[in-house]
C-alpha cells in the first residue's frame, strides 16, 4: 500500500494536466483510495506513469554479439556490485542486469527490443530472465522469413495469416516486426530491394506486397501492437521517396514507421543528405494509420545493430570499423558496425537535425514516440537530454552553435520554435507508447492501471530532473530512491497468443523438415522455462 | 518407451534428432546419434552407485559437501570457476552470479579452445551464418584446422556438406569441399580438395589468400616453408572468388596453434575481404556442446565472453591475466571450482599441480583426474540425459535439452545455486 500525496501529476491518458492530485496504491495496481501503507510527499514534484520504451535494442543474439564484439565499450563504464544488485558494464550496449537498472533509474519501467529473429527467441527470453526490474517483450522479424515469401508468392494470404499467429505463440513475442522487407532475404546471395516494388527473386513477391499483407495481418489477428516497419533503404540519401511510397503503399492500414529519422533523406545516393522531414511529417499528419518513433541521434561513440544486413555492409563500408553479419536460417539476417557521430560532421548533423524536426513538426503528439533505436542513434540514457533539447529553446539553439553550420543551415531546424511542455513529453515517453504498443495496464495512472509511477523533483534543467528521478517505483513497490536501487525485482514478460487454424502445422513441419537444422518439436518457447512472469496480452 | 527429438548436447554440433529407447530405466536404442553421441549416452546413463558427494575422499551428503564447498570458497582470497562448456545455461548463469559474490576469477573452456576467435571478433566483428543457411546456400565449403570426421560426426552429413537445401537441391553434388591440415585425417576423404599445410605457417598462408583474392601479386619464393604451391593457393583464391555463398569453418588446428589470435584473425580478415566480392561466412567449429553458451551467458552477464575478474566488484576482461592456466600455473588461485571439466587431466601439469595443492571443488557427472584431487567433489546429473535445459549450438542457436532418464543426482545448477545461497551467508551479504 502506498500513497503519493500531492504531487503534479501528468497523466495524458485521462486528461491530468499537472493538476495536483494523490494517487492510491494498492497490490501492484493504482486505485481509487487506500488506507494505512507508506506515503509519499510528493509535494512541488512531478508525477507520470512510468516510461515506456517502444523500440530499442536490449536483449538477444544480436545484442548479444554486440556485446562480444566491444569490449573497448565496456571498460570505461562499469557498474559494481553491491549487496542489493549485480555488478555490469555499459557503454552502448549494456549487460543485462546494467540495462534493466539503467533504465528503472532513469523511470523507465517498460522496454521492448524491436528486433529478434524467431530462432533467436529463446536467447531473448534467457536475457530477459536476467533483465532486472522492467516489464518487456520483443517484437519478431517477419519480413524476410521464407515460409511467408512463398506463400506469397503463390498468392496464399491466408496461410500467411496462420503462420504469423502460429509463430508469435512459438516464440512468444509481442509484434510482428519487418526489417528491410525482401532486402535481407536478398542480402543472403548479397542483393538488395531498392524500391517496394522490387522482385524478390526467386520468390515471386515484393516489399509493397509483404508490407500490405502483415499490415493486415496484424489488423486480422487483432495484435495489440500494429506492424512494426523499418522501411526498406535504411540510411541511404534520398530514401524519403521510398518512405512515403510505403506510406502511400499502406493506404490506410494501421502501421507503425520506426526510427523514422533514418528513413527522411533527399539527396542522391552516396552524396550528401538533405532534410525530407516536411514532406514525410505533412503526410503522417494528415494521415491518422500512420505512427512513427524518431531513432535520435546524439553526438558520440555507440553501436549501429540492425536486423538489415546490407544497411550492416554498407556501414562498415563507410566506416571502415569492424563489422558482424548474421544470416539465419530461412529467417532474417543481422549486421553490427561501431559508429560516432559527429557534430562537426555534416551528414551527422543533418541527421540530428532531422530527428528533432520530427519531433518539432509531427502536430500529434500521440503517433511520435521518443527513441534512439538504442543503441543505433544513442544509448537510451540519452534521452534526458533529448527532452532538455525538446522543452527548452534556448538550449536548443545552444546546441546548434557547436554542430555542422552549413548541414544545419540546410534544415528547417533553426526556424522551429516549439516548445515541449510536460504533458507532450508525458506522451511521447509514455501514455503514447503505451498506446500504440496497446498495453491498456500502461502509460497511465488511472483506477487499474500497473502502479508504474516515476516522480520527478522540479528542475528547469530539464535533463538534470529527468537522469535522476526521486522516486521510481514498479508495480507498487518503491524500487528506486535519489538515484540509487532499493530493491530488485524482475518485471514480466508480454506476449501474445492469437487464434489460427492448426491445419498450417502440418506444412510448417514439412517446411521444417526441408530447410530448418533443428526440428520443429524443438523450436517453441516452452513457456514455463523461459517466460516464468509473463502476461498474455489479448487479442482482438 | 522411445523418446524422439532428443537432443545431444555432446559436441557443438547438439543435433536434435536423436531417437531413444528406455526400457526398465535403461537406454536400450538410440537412432540418429553418431559414434560419439552413442557413447555419451550410453557412458552416462546408468551410474547410481557413486555417493552424490565426496569430502577429503570420504562419501559426504549434499548439506555437509555444499557447507564444506562454501567454506572454502568463501575463504579464498582469490577463487578461480572454471569450465561450465558441458552444462546448461542454467547452471552457467549461477556460476557468474558466484564468481560475483566471490569476488573471484570465471574462465570457461574457451580460453583453451576457441578464445582466439573470440578475440578475432573483438577486433574484426564477424561475418557468419547459421549451420541452416550452410546446408541452404553453401556452394564452396572449406574446414581449416578441423577435422570434423572424428570431432563432429555428423557435421558434414547434418549440415554442411551433403544435406539439401533451399538453394542446394542436389546436396553434396552442389558442394565443393576443401579440407586444409596439417595430416591427411579421415576427413580428408570426404573433401575435393586436400591441402597439406606445414604446421605453424597459417598465418602465411591466409595471408598470402587474402592477397591473391584481392588480386595482388604473390611469389612463389614466399610460400616455400608452407608446403602449399602457388599454383594450388591460387585456385583455391578462384575457389572462393567464385564461390555464389562460401563457409570457412576454423578449428583448434587454426586456433591453438602458433599465431593463435593473428591466425583466427587472419581468417577472419579472408572472410571479411571476400565479402567484397561475394557472400561468405566463417564458422567456429566449437567442440563442446554448450562451450558456446557459456560465451553468450557471460557476454550477457558480464560483457565479457571468457576471462573475467570480479575481485574489483565489476567485470574485466584480460585473456592472459584472467585466464585459468596462467592463473593456475602461476600459482595465484588459492581455491577452485570445476564445473563439468577436467583440467587436471587436460590443461599443463602446472594448472593440475596447482588444484591439488589448494582447495579444489569439483562439480562432474563422473569420477576424474580432477574430482579425485578435489577437496569436495559433487556428482551431478548430466545436462541433456538426467536435466534439462538450455544449450547454444556451434553457431549460437540455442538449443532446449529434453531429459531421458531420472537420475538420484542434483543437477549442475542445483548445486550451484545451493553454493550461492551458502556462500552469501557465510559472507554475509
Amino acid at each position: 500500500m502506498l500513497r503519493i500525496l500531492n504531487g503534479e501529476v501528468y497523466d495524458p491518458i485521462n486528461g491530468v494536466n499537472g493538476e495536483v492530485r494523490d494517487i492510491c496504491v494498492q497490490d501492484g495496481k493504482v486505485v481509487a483510495d487506500v488506507q494505512g501503507g507508506r506515503t509519499i510527499d510528493a509535494r512541488g514534484m512531478v508525477v507520470m506513469p512510468g516510461g515506456v520504451d517502444m523500440h530499442a535494442h536490449i536483449a538477444g543474439p544480436k545484442v548479444n554479439l554486440a556485446r562480444k564484439m566491444r569490449p573497448e565499450d565496456h571498460r570505461g563504464d562499469v557498474m559494481p556490485r553491491t549487496p542489493l544488485t549485480r555488478s555490469g558494464v555499459g557503454g552502448s550496449v549494456p549487460s543485462t542486469f546494467t540495462t534493466g537498472y539503467r533504465y528503472a533509474l532513469m523511470g523507465y519501467t517498460t522496454a521492448f527490443d524491436a528486433a529478434v529473429a524467431p530462432l533467436g527467441a529463446r536467447h531473448a527470453h534467457e536475457e530477459f530472465l536476467d533483465t532486472p526490474i522492467v516489464d518487456k517483450g520483443f517484437f519478431v522479424l517477419m519480413g524476410n522469413n521464407e515460409f511467408i515469401l512463398q506463400r506469397l508468392g503463390a498468392g496464399e494470404r491466408e496461410r500467411v495469416r496462420d503462420f504469423a499467429a502460429w509463430l508469435l505463440e512459438a516464440t512468444k513475442a509481442y509484434a510482428i516486426k519487418l526489417v528491410n522487407p525482401g532486402g535481407v532475404e536478398l542480402w543472403k546471395f548479397r542483393g538488395n530491394v531498392h524500391t517496394i516494388d522490387d522482385e524478390v527473386a526467386g520468390f515471386g513477391t515484393t516489399p509493397r506486397q509483404i508490407m500490405q499483407t502483415m499490415a493486415d495481418v496484424a489488423m486480422e489477428l487483432g495484435l495489440p501492437h500494429r506492424v512494426h516497419i523499418h522501411c526498406n533503404n535504411l540510411g541511404i540519401a534520398g530514401n524519403w521517396e521510398t518512405t512515403l511510397e510505403t506510406m502511400k503503399a499502406l493506404d490506410g492500414r494501421r502501421a507503425h514507421l520506426t526510427h523514422i529519422q533514418f528513413h527522411s533523406y533527399g539527396g542522391e545516393p552516396g552524396g550528401l543528405f538533405t532534410s525530407k522531414v516536411a514532406e514525410l511529417a505533412e503526410y503522417v499528419n494528415t494521415h491518422p494509420n500512420l505512427s512513427v518513433d524518431v531513432g535520435q541521434v546524439m553526438f558520440g561513440d555507440t553501436t549501429s545493430m540492425t536486423g538489415d544486413g546490407p544497411l550492416g555492409y554498407l556501414l562498415y563500408q563507410v566506416t571502415g570499423r569492424k563489422w558482424a553479419n548474421v544470416d539465419i536460417e530461412t529467417e532474417e539476417g543481422c549486421g553490427i558496425v561501431p559508429i560516432e557521430y559527429k557534430d562537426k560532421n555534416y551528414i551527422h548533423t543533418t541527421q540530428w537535425a532531422i530527428g528533432l524536426e520530427w519531433f518539432l513538426l509531427v502536430q500529434d503528439p500521440w503517433r511520435i514516440a521518443l527513441t534512439t533505436d538504442h543503441p543505433n542513434g544513442a544509448s537510451f540514457v540519452a534521452y534526458p537530454r533529448i527532452i532538455r533539447l525538446l522543452m527548452d529553446r534556448e538550449f536548443r539553439r545552444e546546441m546548434m552553435q557547436k554542430v555542422h553550420q552549413k548541414a544545419l543551415a540546410k534544415t528547417l531546424l533553426p526556424e522551429l520554435d516549439r516548445e515541449y511542455s510536460l504533458y507532450e513529453i508525458a506522451i511521447i515517453t509514455r501514455a503514447g507508447p503505451a498506446r500504440l504498443l496497446g498495453l491498456k495496464h500502461k502509460g497511465h495512472l488511472g483506477v487499474g492501471a500497473d502502479a508504474d509511477i516515476t516522480i520527478y523533483a522540479k528542475d528547469e534543467d530539464r535533463e538534470k530532473m529527468f537522469a535522476t528521478p526521486r522516486y521510481v517505483i514498479k508495480d507498487g513497490r518503491v524500487i528506486v530512491e535519489d538515484g540509487h536501487i532499493r530493491e530488485e525485482t524482475y518485471g514480466r514478460t508480454f506476449y501474445v497468443a492469437p487464434a489460427y487454424d492448426q491445419a498450417i502445422e502440418a506444412e510448417i513441419r514439412d517446411h521444417f523438415d526441408k530447410y530448418y537444422t533443428l526440428c520443429f518439436e524443438n523450436y517453441p518457447v516452452q513457456l514455463e522455462h523461459y517466460l516464468p512472469q509473463h502476461e498474455v496480452v489479448a487479442c482482438g | 518407451m522411445q523418446i524422439d527429438h532428443v537432443v545431444c548436447a555432446f559436441c557443438g554440433c547438439v543435433c536434435d534428432d536423436l531417437s531413444v529407447t528406455v526400457e526398465d530405466g535403461r537406454i536400450t536404442q538410440i537412432k540418429n546419434a553418431c559414434v560419439l553421441g552413442k557413447a555419451w549416452l550410453q557412458g552416462h546413463a546408468n551410474h547410481t552407485d557413486r555417493p552424490v558427494a565426496r569430502i577429503d575422499g570420504q562419501p559426504a551428503t549434499l548439506e555437509q559437501a555444499v557447507d564444506t564447498a562454501a567454506r572454502l570458497l568463501a575463504q579464498a582470497r582469490y577463487p578461480m570457476i572454471y569450465g561450465l562448456s558441458s552444462t546448461t545455461c542454467e547452471a552457467q548463469r549461477q556460476a557468474v552470479a558466484l564468481a560475483e559474490v566471490l569476488g573471484g576469477c570465471i574462465d570457461c573452456c574457451t580460453s583453451v579452445c576457441h578464445g582466439p576467435s573470440g578475440m578475432a571478433l573483438q577486433g574484426l566483428g564477424e561475418p557468419t551464418c547459421t549451420l541452416g543457411e550452410v546446408k541452404n546456400r553453401a556452394d564452396l565449403v572449406v574446414y581449416w584446422g578441423s577435422n570434423p570426421a572424428d570431432s563432429h560426426p555428423r557435421h558434414m552429413a547434418r549440415y554442411a556438406v551433403t544435406p539439401k537445401g533451399m538453394f542446394t537441391p542436389r546436396g553434396r553434388k552442389d558442394r565443393t569441399v576443401v579440407l586444409v591440415d596439417v595430416r591427411p585425417t579421415p576427413s580428408a576423404r570426404a573433401a575435393d580438395v586436400f591441402l597439406q599445410i606445414r604446421p605453424g605457417k597459417d598465418f602465411e598462408v591466409l595471408w598470402a589468400l587474402r592477397a591473391l583474392v584481392k588480386g595482388q601479386p604473390v611469389e612463389e619464393a614466399s610460400l616455400a616453408d608452407t608446403g602449399l604451391t602457388l599454383a594450388q593457393l591460387t585456385d583455391l583464391a578462384e575457389r572462393m572468388k567464385r564461390a555464389r555463398f562460401g563457409v570457412l569453418f576454423i578449428g583448434q588446428g587454426l586456433t591453438q596453434s602458433r599465431g593463435k589470435h593473428m591466425n583466427t584473425s587472419a581468417a577472419f580478415l579472408l572472410v571479411r575481404d571476400l565479402n567484397a566480392i561475394t557472400k561468405f561466412a566463417l564458422i567456429p567449429m566449437r567442440g563442446h556442446g554448450n562451450v558456446t553458451g557459456i560465451d553468450a551467458v557471460m557476454a550477457w552477464q558480464t560483457g565479457f565472453p571468457f576471462g573475467v575478474n570480479l575481485s574489483l566488484g565489476y567485470p574485466r576482461f584480460n585473456p592472459g591475466e584472467f585466464t585459468m592456466v596462467d592463473v593456475l600455473s602461476r600459482g595465484e588461485a588459492d581455491a577452485a571450482l570445476i564445473v563439468a571439466s577436467d583440467p587436471v587431466a587436460n590443461l599443463p601439469r602446472a594448472v593440475g599441480k596447482r588444484l591439488a595443492e589448494i582447495p579444489t571443488v569439483a562439480l562432474d557427472t563422473h569420477e576424474s583426474e580432477t574430482t579425485r584431487v578435489a577437496r569436495v567433489a559433487f556428482t551431478t546429473a548430466t545436462a541433456g540425459i538426467h536435466v534439462e535445459g538450455t544449450v547454444y549450438r556451434m553457431d549460437n542457436v540455442p538449443i532446449r535439452l529434453r531429459q531421458v532418464l531420472p537420475s538420484p543426482y542434483p543437477s549442475d545448477e542445483e548445486v550451484l545455486r545451493r553454493l550461492l545461497a551458502r556462500v552469501k551467508e557465510l559472507k554475509a551479504c
